[in-house]
C-alpha cells in the first residue's frame, strides 16, 4: 500500500516556534571593498589606484575561473585533486597550438574568433582529459585523502611531462591578439583591454555557476551532495554520474583558465599548473572548501591584493596571499564561506 | 499466506573488520507498521542500512516485492519505491525547505512541479513545513528538521518508508505530533519499518514487531503481544514498558 494524500487530515503538529530568517552573508563582500577603500590612502594616485584595482579583479577573476572547479570538486567529491594544474597547463598549450595556426587571420572579429575557438579547444580537451583522469586516477581512491594527494600529484607530473613531449620543455609566448591589445582610459588610468576582457569572461562564468547552482535540479543535486552524498543517494539520485559531470566540468574551466592565464602572462611554460595550482589552493581555502562564492569573493581579494602589495612593497607581495589567508581562517577558520557539513 | 512486501533471510553485514548483523531473519508484511527494537548496538540502524544497500550485505537474501535487493545500488533501492529517513535526518541545512521537497520529488525540476494536493496533504500534517517553507532547513528546530525529513519521505507515493528512531531527542509534545502524524499514514496502511527506543511510540503504532540483540532477531511477534507481556519486554529489551508510561 503506498501513502496517499486522499484523507488528509491536521494533526496537533504545530511546532511553530520562531526561525531566524535568512540572510546574506555581506561581511566578506564588506571586506573586499575595505581592502580596496584602505589601499586608496595607501597608493595615494586614485588613477594608480583604479589601474591597481583593475588589474586585480581580472587577476582574480581568471584565478576564479581555474579555482572554481576545483573547490565543486573538493566540495562534492571530497577529493584533493592536486593535479587540477595539469588541465591548466593543458589550456594554456591547446591554447598556444590553436592560436598558433591562426596567427594569420586578418581583422578584430576573426583574431576574436581565434580565441574563443582557443577557450572551446582547451575547455573540451581538458574535460576530456578530466574524465580519464578521474576514472583512472581518482575513483581508485575515493575516500582516501592521502592517496588522493600522492596519486594526483603524480598525475600532475606525468601530464606536465606528456605536455613536454608534445609542446617541448621550452617557453612558449602567448601573445594577445592584436584586438585586445592596448588599453582604455579613464582620466589618467589605463584599463587594459585583455583585463576588461578577462573580467567580462570571469563574471559571465560566475553567473553561469550561479544560475545553474540555484536554479537548476542539477544545482539543487550538487549542492546536496556537498553537504550529504548518502542522502542524494538514498533520494535515488545516482551521484557518481553527477560526480563524473563535476570532475569533467571542473577539468574543463581549468582549461579555459589556462588559456586566460597564458594570456595574462603572454607566455606558457610546462610548469604553468603548478604555479597556479598554490594559488587556486590558497583561494579555495579562503573562500571555504566546496563555497562557489567564497571561492569567487576569495578569488579577488587575493588579485586586488596581489597587486597593491606589488606596488606598494613588492617584497611583501610574494608572501600576501599567505597572510591573506592566515588573517581569514583565524577570523573564520572555516573560510569566508563555510560550507555546512565541513 | 500472501508474499511479505520486505523479506530478509540470513543477511549478515560486515563494516570494515567488523561482523554486525549475524543472520537476521525478518520479514514486513504489507500495510503495516513493523517495529524493530532492541538496545543501543543491537544492529537495527544497520539493518536499515542494508536494506537501503548503504553497506553491503555479506551473505543472505533480501527480497523486495519477491526480487532481489542485495547487490543493487542505494538508487536502484530508492527508485523501486523505498524511501529511508536515517537517524540523523539526513536533512540538507543549507538548503530551504522547498529545496529539500524539490529532492525528494524525484519527478519534479523545480518547486513549481510539486503535487500541490500532496503538498496540502503534508501542510496538514506538519503545518510548521508551510510556515517554514522558504527557510533554510538547518534553522528549523529538531523537530521540524524530523518533520522534514519524514515529509521527504512521503512527498512522492512510496510503497516502503524505513525510519531510524524519529523521537530520539525530541520533546514529548513533538514527539506526539509524530505519532498523529504516523497513525495517519497507517491509517491509510502505509507500510513502514520503525526504529524506535521510545516505547510509547513503538506501542501506539506497531502492528508487528521484531526485537533485535547482538546482530541477530532474537523475537518476532504481534506488537500487542510483547506491550501485554512485562516478562517478555524484561527479558528482550532489559525492561519493561510499563515503567515507561
Amino acid at each position: 500500500m503506498t501513502t496517499s494524500p486522499a484523507t488528509a487530515t491536521t494533526t496537533g503538529a504545530t511546532d511553530t516556534q520562531a526561525v531566524p530568517r535568512s540572510r546574506f552573508d555581506w561581511k566578506p563582500l564588506a571586506l573586499l571593498v575595505a581592502l580596496a577603500a584602505l589601499a586608496l590612502p595607501l597608493v595615494g594616485n586614485p588613477s594608480t589606484w583604479l589601474t591597481l584595482t583593475a588589474a586585480g579583479l581580472a587577476m582574480g577573476l581568471i584565478v576564479f575561473i581555474t579555482a572554481s572547479g576545483l573547490t565543486l570538486v573538493f566540495g562534492l567529491m571530497d577529493v584533493l585533486n592536486f593535479g587540477h594544474g595539469v588541465f591548466i597547463a593543458l589550456g594554456a598549450f591547446v591554447a598556444t597550438s590553436v592560436m598558433g595556426a591562426a596567427s594569420g587571420w586578418q581583422g578584430g572579429a576573426a583574431q576574436l574568433g581565434a580565441m574563443f575557438l582557443a577557450m572551446l579547444a582547451a575547455m573540451t580537451l581538458a574535460g576530456a582529459v578530466g574524465l580519464a583522469f578521474e576514472r583512472v586516477m581518482v575513483r581508485p581512491v575515493y575516500g582516501q585523502h592521502l592517496k588522493q594527494i600522492l596519486i594526483t600529484m603524480g598525475g600532475m607530473i606525468i601530464g606536465e611531462e606528456i605536455i613536454k613531449v608534445i609542446w617541448g620543455p621550452q617557453q612558449i609566448p602567448l601573445p594577445l591578439p592584436e584586438v585586445v591589445r592596448g588599453a582604455w582610459f579613464i582620466g589618467d588610468a589605463a584599463i587594459e583591454r585583455y583585463r576588461v576582457l578577462a573580467m567580462a569572461i570571469g563574471l559571465v562564468v560566475f553567473a553561469l555557476l550561479v544560475y545553474t547552482l540555484n536554479r537548476t535540479k542539477i544545482g539543487l543535486l550538487i549542492r546536496a551532495g556537498v553537504q550529504d552524498r548518502e542522502m542524494v543517494e538514498s533520494l535515488g539520485y545516482r551521484i557518481r554520474r553527477l560526480f563524473v559531470g563535476v570532475f569533467v566540468a571542473g577539468s574543463a574551466l581549468a582549461g579555459l583558465g589556462g588559456v586566460m592565464w597564458g594570456l595574462f602572462q603572454q607566455n606558457v611554460v610546462p610548469q604553468i599548473g603548478a604555479q597556479v595550482n598554490v594559488l587556486i589552493f590558497i583561494v579555495i581555502i579562503i573562500g571555504g572548501l566546496g563555497s562557489t562564492l567564497g571561492c569567487f569573493i576569495g578569488a579577488l581579494m587575493v588579485g586586488v591584493l596581489a597587486n597593491y602589495t606589488g606596488y606598494l612593497a613588492p617584497k611583501v607581495a610574494l608572501f600576501s596571499n599567505i597572510g591573506l589567508m592566515v588573517a581569514i581562517l583565524l577570523w573564520r577558520p572555516q573560510g569566508l564561506y563555510p560550507v555546512t557539513n565541513r | 499466506m500472501t508474499q511479505p512486501l520486505l523479506e530478509l533471510r540470513g543477511v549478515h553485514t560486515h563494516i570494515g573488520a567488523y561482523h554486525i548483523l549475524h543472520g537476521v531473519d525478518f520479514v514486513v508484511p504489507e500495510g503495516e507498521v513493523t517495529m524493530l527494537l532492541g538496545r543501543n548496538g543491537a544492529g537495527k540502524s544497520t539493518t536499515l542500512r542494508t536494506i537501503m544497500g548503504l553497506w553491503k550485505a555479506s551473505a543472505g537474501e533480501l527480497r523486495f516485492r519477491g526480487e532481489r535487493l542485495d547487490g543493487l545500488a542505494t538508487p536502484d533501492v530508492a527508485a523501486r519505491g523505498i524511501a529511508y529517513v536515517p537517524e540523523n535526518m539526513g536533512i540538507f541545512s543549507d538548503l530551504t525547505v522547498q529545496e529539500n521537497m524539490v529532492l525528494a520529488a524525484r519527478a519534479a525540476r523545480h518547486a513549481g512541479e510539486l503535487d500541490c494536493t500532496r503538498l496540502d496533504w503534508i501542510f496538514g500534517l506538519f503545518p510548521a513545513l508551510r510556515k517554514f517553507w522558504l527557510y533554510p532547513a538547518g534553522k528549523l528546530s529538531g523537530g521540524q528538521k524530523q518533520m522534514l525529513a519524514v515529509a521527504r519521505a512521503i512527498c512522492e507515493p512510496r510503497a516502503l518508508i524505513l525510519i531510524d528512531e524519529p523521537s530520539k531527542g525530541l520533546a514529548p509534545s513533538i514527539i506526539q505530533n509524530l505519532i498523529t502524524a504516523f497513525t495517519e499514514l497507517k491509517r491509510q496502511r502505509t507500510t513502514i519499518v520503525l526504529v524506535e527506543q521510545n516505547f510509547t511510540m513503538a506501542r501506539a503504532l506497531g502492528d508487528s514487531v521484531a526485537v533485535m540483540d547482538d546482530g541477530r532477531i532474537v523475537h518476532r511477534g504481534a506488537m500487542r503481544e510483547l506491550a501485554e507481556d512485562d516478562a517478555l519486554q524484561q527479558r528482550l529489551l532489559g525492561l519493561s514498558l510499563g515503567a515507561h508510561q
